[in-house]
């Protein structure tokens, strides 16, 4: 065995671009949550991205449109869950699952013709002048249009959260639907905004699988990722920066432990290639158990449905 | 006559409201003048809180009228109404707790204002109603008195021609009270009108110029409190004569029954109360009244008392028992019964119906057959009574608790407690939302228990209530217990003193 096989420049740069698709989902799912809604369809709205991108981006022959149609699908998706919960004011957690199982389900049946298929490729855009700092720019300036689009992202929810009137009222549906019903907020429209909000992300991150970080279709591809952008949400206890540098500490272990792989560590595979879902229990357990701060992040009606009261 | 429709700011004509087949309003009519103050009394359930939902927009009526400043007046949701001039106050606060004071002002705002902006006008109006609010402080950590104070920063900023207030003394100590009291008079005094619910008499006396009296959704008359005595209000409000229980009549000083010696309990959560030296006894036919605000260890007391929680350094006697170290079960086999506060979850379960509940709180085993069968005729005859003697509205025996309403479960709840007819019983807020006329007959049902021998402990924030019926009164502040006192010797004004903390 040898580390010094490993180059940490690119293995920062590679951890930047399996992580993406956990940022993007996670954030969507981080609104929807702000909102009160507990969407355990995630799983399955990033695989309709991931296979719709992939057939979108492969008709086309271009990786660009492939994303944009993984947003338009994922977001279709979710809007059955809307209508289960806001309307036929259904369970969450079982639509969110009946959700994911309809999803793997319907992604396996559009994309059987497509596997073993190339997609079309997504061009790097290097940062001019920043992406010629030695080590620096090889990790973070030589990237491609998304992982800059979900850094913004990132930025961009952060702000809309904690800076902004619509933010506020997002939250405070979320923490209270009663009483912003009563201030005369519309609790289900916001809600139904967030959800679809969530849906286009969770569709852009498992198009990014499919399009850029495989790239390819199989069946069941996204592999739980949908789950470990669920776990991200609770991991940074609802915060979106939190979320981003869980999503990089989750993203370096899969990378590093496929180096590892790579240069023959003598430990058995099968418990490297466990070490993500592991540090994912793990990073659940401290979290729960840590008392203090920690509970304010969470929305104080999430996952209860509203129902309008006299 | 003239003059007093130029005077009117509101006015609302034959208002009704049906919800299934109740009536909650029946052609209610009223006339809110300028800067006047208006009290809105009634009952639990007599549609005062139905009609001022239609007033801020949040019902919408089935038939009837109303104006505002002269103009017809048809409010879809409360932005119409806020747009139009009405604020309110709600009972239950409309505050979001994980958020600041001041991201709950803004969020009771139509339109965007600057932050800065806001934030100075915020400060005037404080300074000039005395109404002290930290605006970085989030709404979890603030008192209930402040918590209000947010809700009337919140209407006042909107400059509202009437403001109304729902229930807005039920948790508040008598020092805030009347600090609101204050704000009120100089907002009617500026050319407010005020929209004054509650059913607490005496305050409507002290603060309100006229009097609509609502009872089962109807409006009984307008009267002016100030020339009537608080019992001829509340028996129009009742609708019958009431009557006034008094504290049980000890013929002799009998045994100890309960003592409890507390040095330090530190609460589960981070929002709890560390309860500090409690020395408390109660002998046999006696009420010991807890008095003080809700969260200042009320609940934690409870916990011990029932055995729910259990801690060092707390030493409980029961006829010279240690039972500090059993639980709840087991305390109540011995003759304990326990009524806490909340009432689905806690002192009932929701998804049982009223016979399961009797049945899985009942200690002795008496509707236990042979081989295990229930007894159901038994448990019928037990629960049925408690029914009819708490006069609980429920369709039946068999109906789910959670389909009471809360003050017919709490009158279920303190009937079933008092039914095992306990040596020592101890309740939480045993009128919480129940109607006078209800409560006045819990409260007899308490001090006879307690004229047959029953210890009783009361906790309750309804200071009335205590007075009215405890041989002793002690006050939590911060987890403190005041020595108990005999209730003769105690002067009102005091009371204030001890509960804001001010002396011990």
């Amino acid at each position: 065995m040898d580390l010094s096989e490993i180059n940490f420049a690119v293995l920062v740069a590679s951890l930047i671009v399996a992580s993406t698709p956990l940022v993007l989902a996670a954030l969507g799912e981080l609104i929807a949550e702000k909102a009160g809604v507990l969407n355990l369809g995630v799983e399955g709205m990033m695989i309709i991205g991931a296979v719709s991108g992939f057939i979108v981006g492969v008709e086309t022959g271009s990786a660009y449109v492939g994303i944009i149609a993984a947003a338009v699908a994922g977001a279709l998706l979710s809007l059955l869950f809307s209508f289960i919960i806001l309307i036929m004011q259904a369970n969450q957690v079982a639509s969110g699952l009946a959700l994911t199982i309809f999803g793997l389900g319907i992604a396996a049946l559009m994309g059987h013709p497509y596997t073993g298929i190339k997609s079309p490729q997504i061009s790097t855009i290097s940062i001019p002048i920043l992406n010629e700092i030695p080590i620096l720019g090889t990790m973070f300036f030589q990237h491609d249009l998304v992982v800059y689009l979900s850094l913004i992202s990132v930025l961009t929810v952060w702000y809309f959260l904690t800076r902004t009137r619509a933010g506020l009222i997002l939250r405070s549906v979320g923490e209270d639907h009663n009483v912003a019903h009563s201030l005369g907020y519309r609790v289900k429209t916001i809600r139904f905004l967030a959800i679809t909000f969530g849906g286009a992300m969770a569709g852009v991150g498992g198009g990014y699988l499919s399009l850029v970080r495989v790239p390819q279709w199989t069946e069941g591809m996204t592999a739980g990722a949908g789950w470990i952008a669920l776990a991200l949400v609770v991991f940074s206890g609802w915060r979106p920066f939190r979320l981003l540098v869980g999503a990089y500490i989750f993203g370096g272990i899969t990378i590093l432990q496929l180096n590892l792989q790579a240069i023959g560590v003598n430990i058995n595979i099968a418990v490297l290639s466990m070490a993500p879902y592991l540090a994912t229990i793990l990073a659940l357990v401290v979290i729960s158990m840590s008392r203090f701060r920690g509970n304010r992040g969470a929305p104080g009606c999430l996952g209860t449905s509203f129902v309008k009261t006299t | 006559m003239n003059n007093k429709i130029e005077n009117t700011l509101f006015q609302c004509r034959a208002i009704n409201k049906e919800f299934g087949n109740v009536k909650a309003n029946d052609d209610i009519s009223i006339n809110v003048s300028k800067s006047q103050i208006h009290a809105l009394l009634g009952e639990n359930g007599a549609g005062k809180s139905t009609l001022v939902k239609i007033i801020y927009g949040l019902l919408q009526p089935d038939s009837g009228s109303m104006t505002f400043s002269n103009k017809d007046f048809t409010p879809k949701s409360p932005k119409d109404a806020r747009a139009l001039g009405v604020g309110m106050v709600f009972q239950h606060f409309s505050l979001f707790e994980p958020l600041t004071a001041f991201e709950n002002i803004l969020l009771g705002l139509d339109k965007e204002l600057g932050e800065n902006e806001l934030r100075d006008s915020v400060i005037t109006l404080s300074e000039s109603y005395g109404l002290e609010v930290n605006l970085s402080s989030f709404i979890g950590d603030l008192s209930a008195g402040e918590r209000q104070r947010v809700e009337i920063i919140r209407a006042l900023i909107q400059k509202p021609k009437l403001l109304i207030m729902d229930e807005p003394t039920s948790v508040l100590t008598p020092f805030e009270c009347e600090s609101l009291f204050k704000t009120l008079k100089k907002l009617a005094s500026e050319g407010t009108s005020i929209l004054y619910i509650s059913h607490k008499l005496k305050e409507i006396a002290d603060l309100c110029d006229t009097a609509s009296v609502l009872r089962k959704g109807a409006v009984v008359g307008e009267y002016d409190p100030k020339k009537m005595t608080a019992r001829e209000l509340g028996e129009i409000m009742v609708g019958q004569s009431l009557f006034e229980p008094k504290p049980p009549v000890a013929t002799n000083k009998g045994d100890r029954v309960l003592s409890v010696k507390i040095n330090e309990v530190k609460p589960d959560t981070q929002f709890g109360v560390t309860l500090k030296n409690i020395d408390l006894e109660v002998y046999q036919s006696e009420i010991l009244g807890i008095g003080g605000v809700a969260g200042n260890g009320q609940e934690e007391l409870m916990q011990i008392l029932t055995g729910e929680k259990k801690a060092q350094r707390v030493s409980i006697k029961y006829m010279n028992n240690n039972v500090e170290m059993l639980n709840p079960r087991e305390r109540r086999e011995i003759g304990l019964a326990f009524a806490p506060e909340e009432r689905l979850g806690h002192a009932a379960v929701g998804n049982l119906n009223l016979l399961e509940n009797s049945l899985i709180t009942d200690p002795k085993k008496r509707f236990q057959k042979k081989m295990g069968f229930i007894n159901f005729s038994e448990l019928n005859e037990f629960t049925n009574q408690i029914i009819e003697k708490f006069n609980v509205k429920t369709t039946s025996a068999s109906a789910l608790a959670s389909s009471l309403s809360g003050g017919n479960l709490q009158k279920f709840v303190v009937g079933r407690e008092i039914a095992q007819k306990p040596s020592l019983f101890i309740v939480n807020q045993p009128t919480w939302g129940v109607d006078a006329l209800s409560a006045a007959n819990i409260r007899q049902a308490i001090v006879e228990i307690a004229n047959t021998g029953a210890a009783i402990i009361l906790i309750s924030q309804d200071l009335d209530e205590i007075l009215e019926i405890s041989n002793k009164v002690a006050f939590l502040t911060n987890g403190n217990l005041s020595t108990p006192t005999n209730t003769a010797d105690i002067k009102t004004d005091e009371i204030g003193a001890i509960m804001g903390g001010i002396s011990a």
